[in-house]
């Protein structure tokens, strides 16, 4: 019973932690847009939340630098389980335009494992709220998405 | 209590980007603030030397999200130089119109960050959900809401018509609406007053000294804007006012960007009102004949500045880009000292900074190393290819 109440409650209330790892910043106002008014995505209970301990949900977007590769690393283990990690971007899934930059690992997925990714350089707000309900569905189907 | 050094980054609450501050601290007040940057680092400079002249413009566009259109402007036009080539009047109307969309875009974005840095959300969602219009205006246009891909070397990929001309003038009128409502809001609301007059003090002499650049610069009373000084695109032709205020602190740079706003806006309804018929491109040949150029535009942060050596194949040299946030950052250090800790976030968010688009590579030694060599930028670029040859890559 405990474990279906927990399941209830991260599926109404996902808190979410944006991260950039090395975006050009497009997908990171388009991710604030998603929060705004228009959208609202705080109606399906998403916040945006400064700390990883208080996370749900990994919100990265960016090739993943050289720079930020231990970073990000440090902060999902410093997530609490079970966590999920959505990828916003083309960069994000596989480097995109960046790919065979030097200073760029391409992907976030060589770095940590992902569960969604949200296609588009960048993609619409309501792209990317889309892409986190989806992700909530399969989380409320059960098992890992 | 004893002195503190406090990291802040890069993944901090207060921070949207990842960047470090080293802030030593006695009690509440800043004495001192080193500056750590290169996290975002990905090499574009390098990249755009094994890319044609059309795949750069889209990377180009990604060297910033925010500021993308200023980026793509510098390079056509650095390309264009060296080419000789005139683009049509109208091009240059439609890509004017474009930097300011963009201006207002990024001033909005700016204020709402703003507000939300001294915990006035309300302020930020009012002002992205307007930012919504230039959005829809943009998209509308160029078909895209951030990186518009609207360049190409020669002239604009699509054309502004009867329809999109009436909605633009229609926009501008709902956003001068707002906008007087937010200057009555930076005027008198008390909570922005409590937290940004007499904070973050910026002397003129300091910033000349310092060589500010764009809306940082003008709060501090110093007559700065490309638009002006050295006009490009079609500013030549347009009447309008360079904003300046002498107050020198954060509240100075929220009242230069709000009237900023109405200026821009001034500009786009003169750009529409005046749009000249004809062609929007014209044909531009895929190599590039040996040649060097410059160009600097007006970025809603400030110079941005652009170099392109060129030598008659169909990619670039060398490149080399000087983002306003780079120029800006050695101002903020000067502004940070002597703050009280709570004033930190709100003084770094009131340059508009875009690390994304200015980070480059440091070199950190440790005290005792033996000094490096110094060797000039020819030897540095030759010993860059020889580098990158012996491991395979490709130039």
């Amino acid at each position: 019973m405990f474990k279906g109440l927990v399941k209830w409650a991260r599926i109404k209330s996902p808190w979410i932690l944006h991260m950039n790892c090395g975006s050009c910043n497009g997908c990171d106002i388009e991710i604030l847009a998603a929060l705004i008014p228009r959208l609202d995505a705080e109606r399906f209970g998403v916040l945006l939340k400064g700390s990883p301990r208080h996370a749900d949900v990994l919100v990265c977007t960016g090739p993943v630098t050289k720079q930020m590769k231990e970073r990000l690393k440090r902060v999902y283990d410093q997530m609490p389980e079970p966590k999920f990690v959505v990828v916003v971007g083309q960069c994000g899934s596989s480097g995109g335009i960046y790919q065979g930059a030097y200073g760029v690992e391409g992907g976030i997925d060589k770095v940590i494992p992902v569960n969604a990714y949200i296609p588009g350089c960048p993609p619409r707000p309501d792209a990317i709220a889309d892409g986190l309900i989806k992700l909530l569905a399969s989380i409320a189907k059960g098992g890992n998405p | 209590m004893g002195i503190v050094k406090l990291p802040i980054g890069p993944q901090h609450p207060a921070l949207k980007e990842p960047e470090n501050f080293t802030i030593t601290l006695d009690g509440e007040r800043v004495i001192d603030v080193d500056i750590r940057i290169g996290y975002t680092h990905r090499g574009i400079e390098k990249l755009m030397e094994s890319r044609t002249y059309t795949q750069n413009l889209y990377l180009v566009e990604r060297i910033c999200g925010i500021c993308s259109y200023a980026h793509v402007e510098n390079f056509t036009q650095n390309v264009e130089e060296i080419l000789g080539l005139q683009i049509p009047k109208r091009a240059e109307y439609i890509r004017t119109l474009f930097l300011e969309l963009e201006r207002l875009h990024s001033h909005f974005l700016w204020l709402g960050v703003a507000g939300h840095e001294i915990g006035f959300d309300t302020l930020f969602m009012y002002t992205w959900q307007d930012r919504e219009v230039v959005q829809d205006l943009l998209e509308m246009i160029s078909g895209n809401r951030v990186n518009y891909a609207m360049n190409a070397i020669g002239g604009v990929r699509r054309d502004v018509s009867e329809e999109h001309r009436k909605k633009v003038l229609e926009g501008m009128d709902y956003l001068e609406k707002r906008t007087e409502y937010y200057k009555e809001v930076a005027i008198n609301e008390k909570t922005i007053l409590a937290r940004a007059e007499n904070v973050g003090i910026l002397k003129p002499k300091v910033a000349l000294k310092l060589a500010a650049v764009g809306p940082t610069a003008r709060a501090s009373g110093i007559m700065v804007d490309i638009r002006k000084d050295d006009p490009y695109a079609s500013y030549p032709d347009i009447p309008f006012d360079v904003i300046t205020t002498n107050t020198n602190d954060v509240l100075g740079r929220v009242v230069v960007r709000v009237l900023e706003v109405f200026e821009s806006i001034k500009i786009i309804r003169y750009l529409m009102g005046h749009l000249p018929d004809g062609e929007i491109i014209t044909k531009a040949p895929r190599k590039v004949p040996e040649g060097e150029s410059i160009s600097h535009t007006e970025a809603p942060r400030g110079e941005d500045f652009h170099y392109l050596r060129s030598n008659g194949t169909e990619k670039p040299e060398r490149y080399k880009v000087r983002t306003p946030t780079l120029a800006n950052l050695p101002a903020v250090a000067e502004m940070l000292k002597e703050t009280y800790l709570a004033d930190v976030p709100i003084i770094v968010a009131a340059i508009d900074p875009c690390m994304g688009c200015m980070d480059r590579v440091l070199l950190l030694k440790k005290g005792k190393e033996k000094p490096g060599e110094l060797i000039d930028g020819e030897r540095l670029r030759r010993y860059g290819i020889k580098w990158y040859a012996e491991r395979g890559w490709k130039a």
